[in-house]
């Protein structure tokens, strides 16, 4: 891919989500000799979801750098080099074992900026993965946003699509700041239109991906895919839902959001994470404090229930929402 | 355990101005805490002032080192602006984190200082990850990690060094062993009677030295950092010493008995043992380290000086503080 074709007309493919990561990390690995990809399985195997295939054998293992099973030290390392001069790309295949680089995530890599007094800055990504849906059980499964969005010092970002996906982990790459990258599992074998050579989204803009009058769904990840259907649902019942696709939860997108609100007056929040502390209850909270003149009810919540995932498929979908919980809920908003 | 070797003049006075800088430091800190103008909590590193000189001197500017909770020392020996750190313990906008950092987090990146650190370990990763940068972008820098024997109780220890011997990385590990992790002794946290001997476990070399002695460290780590220069991979240097103060300004060292810190103090002493043998070693006069002294002491005076008549730190600006592009 030529960097010329950047200002070509917007020309798109249909690509698998991990595809379009993978094109990112190429492309800004071409762009940028400072970018490295760092974590456990990513070079022979191309990492546990396939982002990394094929990049061992353009960047060689300098650049795409196989590590030991050792996450807080794979994590540290990315910190040091970030510091250094490098652009780290940290691959973390589940964002359940993020508990073991916890520190150099929250006490050094989100701090080191504001604990030197402006003298450092971390650019570094730490890509992984979340979410439930395919029997990987309690310690495979969780969404864990709300753990990193309580973290001063970090970015979140949170894509649903494949062109999203693409664009926002080039501008994450391109970031100054460490960010939080967290796909979900169940994303990457879905497909959609990405546009060719370089393609940037920016950090901190959410995006509406279904216009609506009647209620706005305010969601991120796989559950944008979820709210989609259900407007579907919805909509052959006369309910116009609008879907806002919060894709950064840091910075967040506060403006659009509110501007959805004001437009449609009712707002119910979907994730899959666990409800008690979870995102969605700063996402409501700022809803209210900043629109409560303009909303008709009170913003409602979806999301998992409080519990480790279960393994078991019937047991697994009945604790996150379902599309049909989603319609449910919004029939309940909207009446 | 390396042996001291003979060094020369140059290098004996700028290694004992050093030591005497750190020791007076300290000195002055503590006062300045005991003044209640120090905020939060110090970690005085006197008695180990050997370990930071005697590696830093073999450093440049462009090598990077991570320091500890304990950090004043590295933070002098690899070049530190004295105003500069006094202004951050006492909270001022000329601080070297204006403020935001205090003792536990001074960095000066200039000099190739990324940060004291508040977790034990925490630097040990980070100084990794710097040889790495300096591995992949070709360059001959050195990074170096300092931390104490209570970190290489620590997982980041393992992995790290680990990392470090797979790749070759040009990284030296120096374990600051003081005796004491806060107030659990050596001899209770290692089975292993030579922190020194766990090189073996990770394939790279593992160096015993005695961390009073100036010499001896400087020849030890410089045998590390030559070798890590030169691509031929990391070094673990495990350095004994004793931490004269507590663990912190005001620790009651209810698990030290009044013999041992008052008999170890003085038994165990790196400043007066470098002046014994300047003298020995004909290297310089008793009037030339007095000299050196009084310059210290009147450097720190100007430096306490300067950081007292600086500004308070500004209000915490946001999001500038804490994110670089937004």
């Amino acid at each position: 891919m030529q960097a010329t074709e950047a200002r070509a007309p917007a020309a798109t493919r249909e690509l698998f989500y991990n595809e379009a990561l993978n094109e990112a990390l190429r492309l800004e690995m071409e762009r940028d000799q400072r970018v490295i990809v760092i974590g456990e399985d990513i070079a022979e195997h191309g990492g546990a979801f396939q982002v990394t295939a094929g990049l061992l054998d353009r960047f060689g293992p300098t650049r795409i750098r196989q590590t030991p099973i050792s996450e807080i030290g794979i994590v540290g390392a990315a910190v040091g080099a970030a510091l250094t001069g490098l652009r780290p790309v940290v691959e973390l295949m589940y964002v359940d074992f993020a508990g073991l680089a916890m520190d150099q995530i929250v006490n050094q890599a989100a701090q080191n900026r504001f604990m030197f007094g402006g003298q450092a800055r971390v650019p570094m990504v730490l890509r992984t993965q979340g979410g439930s849906g395919r029997g990987n059980a309690a310690q495979h499964s969780k969404s864990l946003e709300a753990w990193f969005a309580h973290v001063a010092g970090l970015k979140l970002v949170m894509p649903s699509t494949p062109a999203d996906a693409k664009g926002l982990l080039a501008s994450s790459i391109r970031d100054d700041d460490p960010v939080i990258f967290l796909e979900h599992k169940l994303l990457y074998r879905t497909k959609g239109a990405v546009p060719e050579g370089e393609h940037l989204v920016p950090l901190g803009k959410a995006e509406v991906k279904r216009e609506g009058r009647d209620l706005t769904i305010v969601t991120w990840s796989r559950e944008v895919l979820f709210a989609l259907d259900a407007s579907a649902q919805l909509a052959s019942d006369g309910i116009e839902a609008e879907v806002v696709d919060v894709r950064t939860l840091v910075p967040l997108d506060k403006d659009l959001i509110l501007a959805s609100v004001r437009k449609t007056h009712r707002v119910l929040v979907v994730h899959e994470a666990i409800r008690r502390g979870g995102y969605g209850a700063e996402v409501a909270a700022m809803i209210t404090e900043e629109a409560f003149d303009d909303l008709d009810a009170p913003p409602r919540r979806l999301a998992g229930l409080e519990t480790p995932i279960p393994y078991a498929q019937h047991l697994e979908k009945s604790v996150v929402p379902q599309v049909d919980d989603i319609v449910r809920v919004a029939k309940e908003l909207v009446v | 355990m390396t042996t001291a070797e003979k060094i020369d003049r140059k290098t004996a006075l700028d290694l004992y101005r050093v030591m005497r800088t750190i020791r007076s430091f300290e000195e002055r800190s503590t006062q300045l805490f005991g003044e209640n103008k120090i905020w939060g909590t110090i970690h005085s590193y006197a008695g180990e002032e050997a370990i930071a000189a005697g590696v830093c001197a073999n450093l440049r500017d462009d090598d990077w080192i991570t320091s500890t909770h304990r950090g004043h020392g590295h933070c002098i020996a690899k070049g530190a602006d004295l105003g500069r750190m006094f202004a951050e313990l006492l909270g001022r906008e000329t601080g070297y984190c204006r403020g935001r950092g205090g003792s536990m987090h001074i960095a000066d990146t200039a000099k190739g200082n990324l940060g004291a650190n508040g977790i034990v370990g925490g630097g040990i990763p980070i100084a990794t990850g710097a040889a790495l940068t300096a591995k992949q972008l070709g360059t001959d820098q050195v990074a170096v990690s300092f931390f104490g024997d209570g970190a290489a109780n620590q997982g980041t220890f393992h992995e790290s060094l680990n990392l470090a011997a797979i790749w070759k990385l040009p990284a030296v590990y120096v374990c600051e062993n003081n005796q004491y992790a806060e107030s659990l002794p050596v001899k209770r946290a290692f089975a292993v009677d030579d922190i020194a001997k766990r090189a073996d476990g990770y394939g790279m070399p593992g160096v015993h030295v005695d961390g009073r002695d100036v010499r001896a460290v400087y020849a030890a780590a410089g045998e590390a950092v030559a070798r890590a220069r030169t691509g031929r991979g990391p070094t673990l240097v495990v350095a004994d010493s004793y931490r004269h103060e507590g663990h912190y300004y005001g620790d009651p060292r209810k698990y030290q008995s009044k013999e041992e810190i008052d008999g170890w103090r003085r038994q165990f002493d790196p400043l007066a043992d470098a002046r014994t043998w300047i003298l020995a070693d004909r290297l310089a006069s008793d009037a030339d380290l007095d000299t050196v002294d009084q310059n210290i002491a009147t450097e720190i005076d100007r430096a306490v000086a300067w950081a007292e008549e600086a500004p308070l730190a500004s209000p915490i600006k946001l999001p500038d503080d804490v994110y670089a592009s937004h």
